[in-house]
């Protein structure tokens, strides 16, 4: 056992660490010899620039703790503290703010990614359940960190979406209250979601991303043919069409890492606000119980599901299959490894039904998260329905169409 | 140099407008952010016609003198009233529930009402008021009917009534508008009202952020970085993939 561990001693401190913990062997498993498609297209940025978002988030949300209060009477004016008196406080709240909506076009782009190429396919299902959850947590994470500001906005939002959970019969009013804490969103609701906002949802979402890469590294990327690369080695054992994540991705990502910080800088330096979407004007107005604003519209991220909740109408007085339908359109997207039964993974090989069913899900994504913004309407609330049915119809309809489609010959190595 | 770079940058990004609340055409304020003298006038104007009511409890006396290059001394002599010492946050000495019984309601605090209502909102408001002896100010406000607070600039800019003009359109509906018309003048010319209460937006929307200066003269510096390094990550890039074929 000794002469093992003398063996492994190759001098320097490397060699001290490797004899001791893999790290070597970790770095040659996750990046210098991880094999990649040496195909990836634009749609491959978005993976490490969440992974980037995710640092940020973190990073800032650890100095906003500094100077934050959780506390009713004192957070909006504590966030204001941070804007003018901490030094760099604007511009490290900036950044959490548009870092919130970032992560989601980020998040939205990585998973559209997905739906093309077929990267939940078999054998990466569990990737995209895991990455799945993380929406999920996501999705949590940020709605409790926009009660935080306590402003009217933050305040009106948490309630309209806590008392969702109201509209489940007999047992939703006292969900509703466990949730809170108080019988209205109060001083109980914001210490609760700070302690989740920054501790509990923060520790789920980077252990759920070790999982989501672990799961990766294991089968392997995808690529823009949905060709599986280990098929075809050469003599040393490695895929012809594969090349090491470092240097070579390492190099192209930095690339996408500047062009997304430039994006990212023209509206933390110039329009933080983002004309209304990613800091709301009535959030500027300090939480008030007693009066309610005109109009409620959560973040633009949620709006399409919001959208879904309206177009549902109400049955025998209750909102609930309204509730049933949002919490369905999201349970639904954890199926579609088993949902798609088509031959072929990537959309450059499938037939016209795939390709139009795609399409059309996400014109009616995006037209739901408009509408999700706006005050109802009856012409409105019959596209948002239109739009529910056709969003539902993809998923229901999966298992047909991709089957009858008439897909392409798949070539056995990449192509350029 | 700077806003052709915002004005590029800004075609690069969608942006939709939002509309604010109630029906009322807004006038737009046309403020200037980088006028020194225009928010020091609006800082005079503020604490001289604002501030007995009004708290602005997020703003320091401090950080609006050296912002607005007014020397410390200065500040303590024109612009603090009621004592204190310069690093003092800009309250009022009036109690919240005497406000209540006064004016129906607390005037709320004007530390980020900019960013809440909009600078255009707050001219027009502003802009608004004409007499009306229902009231118990005597005056009403067509931006905000029923408003709680008195025309405190009515010195200023004289006192205004409205005039109502009903149009007919194509499909013969009524359609009422209502304009004010200056009666009595004011110390103020129109001209002269209009650009204190241009310069006292402005001062508000300072006040919404006063940051605001420094973070665009950083933005271009720190997207001047990001494209220099943009090149030679993109260099970069190309001499590592030669090999990749």
């Amino acid at each position: 056992m000794a002469g093992n561990a003398t063996e492994k001693w190759q001098g320097g401190l490397l060699g001290w660490i490797d004899a001791r913990f893999p790290l070597s062997s970790m770095w040659n498993d996750h990046l210098a010899k991880y094999y990649a498609p040496k195909n990836f297209n634009f749609w491959y940025f978005f993976g490490s620039l969440a992974l980037l978002v995710l640092v940020m988030q973190i990073l800032t949300g650890v100095w906003l703790t500094m100077n934050y209060k959780p506390d009713a009477t004192l957070a909006f004016n504590s966030v204001e503290y941070i804007m003018r008196d901490v030094n760099w406080g604007w511009l490290i709240r900036y950044m959490h703010s548009t870092g919130a909506s970032a992560f989601f076009i980020v998040v939205y782009l990585h998973m559209f990614r997905g739906l093309m190429y077929g990267s939940f396919k078999k054998p990466r299902e569990l990737i995209w359940i895991f990455g799945m959850i993380i929406y999920v947590c996501l999705m949590a994470e940020a709605f409790m960190g926009y009660l935080l500001p306590w402003g009217q906005m933050s305040y009106w939002g948490a309630q309209v979406i806590i008392n969702l959970f109201g509209a489940i019969p007999g047992i939703g009013e006292s969900i509703a209250v466990w949730i809170r804490g108080d019988y209205v969103v109060a001083d109980a609701t914001l210490n609760r979601f700070f302690a989740f906002h920054v501790v509990a949802v923060p520790i789920v979402l980077l252990a759920l991303v070790v999982l989501h890469l672990l799961a990766l590294h294991e089968v392997g990327s995808n690529n823009p043919d949905g060709i599986e690369i280990k098929k075809t080695k050469g003599p040393d054992g490695n895929p012809l069409d594969g090349i090491p994540f470092h240097p070579y991705y390492t190099v192209k990502d930095i690339v996408g890492v500047i062009v997304f910080l430039i994006f990212f800088s023209v509206v933390v330096f110039f329009m933080p606000e983002m004309g209304g979407y990613f800091l709301e004007s009535n959030n500027f107005i300090p939480a008030d119980p007693l009066k309610t604003p005109q109009h409620i519209a959560p973040l633009w991220y949620f709006t399409p599901f919001y959208a879904i909740l309206r177009a549902v109408p109400s049955m025998y007085g209750s909102s609930f299959p309204g509730v049933l339908a949002m919490a369905l359109s999201i349970v639904l997207l954890f199926f579609l490894p088993w949902l798609d039964r088509g031959a072929v993974k990537s959309i450059r090989y499938r037939g016209t039904m795939y390709k139009g069913w795609l399409a059309a899900f996400v014109v009616s994504f995006v037209i739901l998260g408009w509408l999700g913004m706006e005050p109802p309407s009856a012409l409105y609330t019959l596209i948002a329905r239109i739009c529910t049915a056709i969003y539902f119809a993809f998923f229901l309809f999966m298992p047909f169409f991709t089957r009858m489609d008439r897909t392409k010959p798949v070539p056995d190595r990449v192509t350029s | 140099m700077k806003k052709q770079l915002l004005l590029v940058l800004l075609a690069l990004i969608p942006v939709v407008g939002y509309c604010a609340e109630g029906g009322i055409h807004l006038e737009q304020a046309n403020i200037d952010s980088g006028n020194i003298q225009s928010l020091q006038r609006g800082a005079r104007l503020f604490v001289n016609y604002c501030l007995s009511c009004h708290s602005a409890s997020l703003m320091r006396y401090e950080r609006m003198g050296k912002d607005l290059d007014i020397p410390e001394k200065l500040v303590e002599q024109d612009l603090m009233f009621t004592g204190g010492r310069v690093g003092d946050l800009m309250t009022v000495a009036m109690y919240p529930e005497d406000a209540k019984e006064w004016f129906g309601t607390v005037p709320p605090d004007l530390s980020v009402i900019a960013r809440a209502r909009g600078v255009d909102w707050l001219y027009t408001y502003l802009h608004s008021f004409y007499r009306d002896d229902t009231k118990i100010t005597g005056v009403n406000n067509l931006a905000f009917p029923d408003v709680g607070m008195p025309n405190v600039l009515w010195e200023l800019q004289g006192m205004q009534e409205p005039v109502i003009t009903t149009s007919m359109d194509h499909d013969g509906k009524e359609t009422k508008s209502v304009s004010l018309k200056l009666v009595k003048p004011g110390l103020m010319s129109p001209k002269e009202f209009d650009r204190a209460v241009r310069d006292l937006v402005n001062f508000l929307d300072y006040m919404g952020e006063p940051a605001k200066h420094e973070r665009e003269s950083l933005g271009v510096k720190v997207i001047m970085f990001l494209l220099v390094l943009l090149v030679v990550a993109y260099l970069m890039k190309r001499e590592f993939w030669k090999d990749v074929h």
